[in-house]
């Protein structure tokens, strides 16, 4: 177990795709723990993203049970995690490991529904809302080279001519 | 702390960094916004020059652009960024009155505000006041819902609820 360095912006390698995991081993299940350990050394993070310290695999993981009143599904490790469905959208504020210093408010989606697979490569499926489905969001992200501060967005921007949740964040 | 109010048109933020950059000035944490046709912008600036010397090397824009110029020295610096955990949206028909009654009802209760924008809506005849404050406190929503309480008697209505900032 080790507590691993967190990259930080603006470290380019954030902006790198991820790879989906193709190994279920033990190997793997080890650095999960690595990467928990990590989460929980910070400031209280709900999730953490594995190329935030430099693996740049398609493993997230979120864990929101800390937070009082909020529907959660307990500790998870989501490997090649996908979005099937999405619904609603909301604002709210983000911060983030890798941009100390900084929050802002950032529009995900209010529902989703989620495919992913466990570290031994079992497959997994949530439907879930709210402040779990914005930290899944918000880890997945990473895994696509995107930081919530490509999202930001100003409190006065008139949410509702955005009807869709644009998936992928503004082009670059 | 620089500020610079005007009539707004196109360039002026482009005119006015670009002078403070020839200058070797850093700029920190800015805020621009259009009230009600005007241009305004605070910046946190910081650079070899006093006050009067970073007014000599604005003025020509200042000049150009029409604008009123403001400096002021402070102790504040970058990286004190307190995080909200309160919102607070406030509408009501629009009269005088309703920020002192809402913002004196929050101070009692010992909230900070931290960020605070207003509107005036609706149709000119019958404006419609809109405010949005999001700020920091110890007490909990309960009771600062409590503190707010009396003022929909006022014909003011007052929505206060917590911001769950998600650290990833």
């Amino acid at each position: 177990m080790a507590v691993l360095d967190i990259l930080t912006l603006p470290d380019e390698r954030l902006r790198q795709v991820s790879q989906s995991v193709t190994r279920f081993d033990a190997e793997l299940r080890a650095f999960v723990a690595d990467l928990e350990e990590t989460r929980l050394a910070g400031p209280a993070a709900v999730g953490i993203a594995a190329p935030q310290v430099g693996r740049f695999e398609r493993i997230v993981i979120v864990d929101v049970s800390g937070k009082k009143g909020v529907a959660n599904h307990g500790h998870l490790v989501l490997v090649n995690p996908e979005i099937t469905h999405w619904e609603g959208f909301e604002v709210g504020r983000e911060g983030c490991l890798s941009v100390p210093d900084f929050t802002g408010n950032v529009i995900r989606a209010t529902r989703i529904r989620l495919a992913a697979r466990d570290p031994h490569g079992a497959e997994l499926q949530f439907e879930m809302e709210g402040f779990e489905a914005r930290a899944v969001q918000h880890e997945m992200d990473h895994l696509d080279g995107l930081l919530f501060v490509d999202r930001v967005v100003s409190r006065r921007t008139d949410l509702f001519q955005r009807k869709v949740y644009q998936k992928g964040g503004p082009t670059r | 702390m620089l500020t610079l109010v005007g009539e707004d048109r196109p360039g002026i933020v482009a005119k006015v960094t670009q002078a403070l950059y020839q200058a070797g000035c850093s700029l920190g944490e800015a805020s621009m916004i259009r009230l009600g046709g005007s241009f305004t912008i605070m910046m946190m600036v910081s650079g070899p020059q006093t006050p009067e010397g970073l007014t000599q090397v604005l003025a020509p824009a200042v000049d150009e652009l029409g604008l009123r110029l403001h400096i002021d020295p402070v102790t504040g610096g970058l990286h004190r960024h307190l995080v909200p955990n309160v919102q607070v949206r406030v509408t009501g028909a629009d009269r005088a009155g309703i920020v002192a009654e809402v913002t004196g009802a929050l101070a009692a209760a010992g909230f900070n505000i931290l960020e605070l924008e207003s509107d005036v809506a609706g149709d000119p005849q019958r404006p419609v006041y809109i405010m949005s404050i999001q700020g920091y406190s110890e007490q909990t929503v309960e009771a600062l819902q409590q503190a707010v309480a009396g003022l929909g008697a006022e014909g003011i209505t007052v929505d206060v609820s917590a911001v769950e900032t998600l650290i990833g």
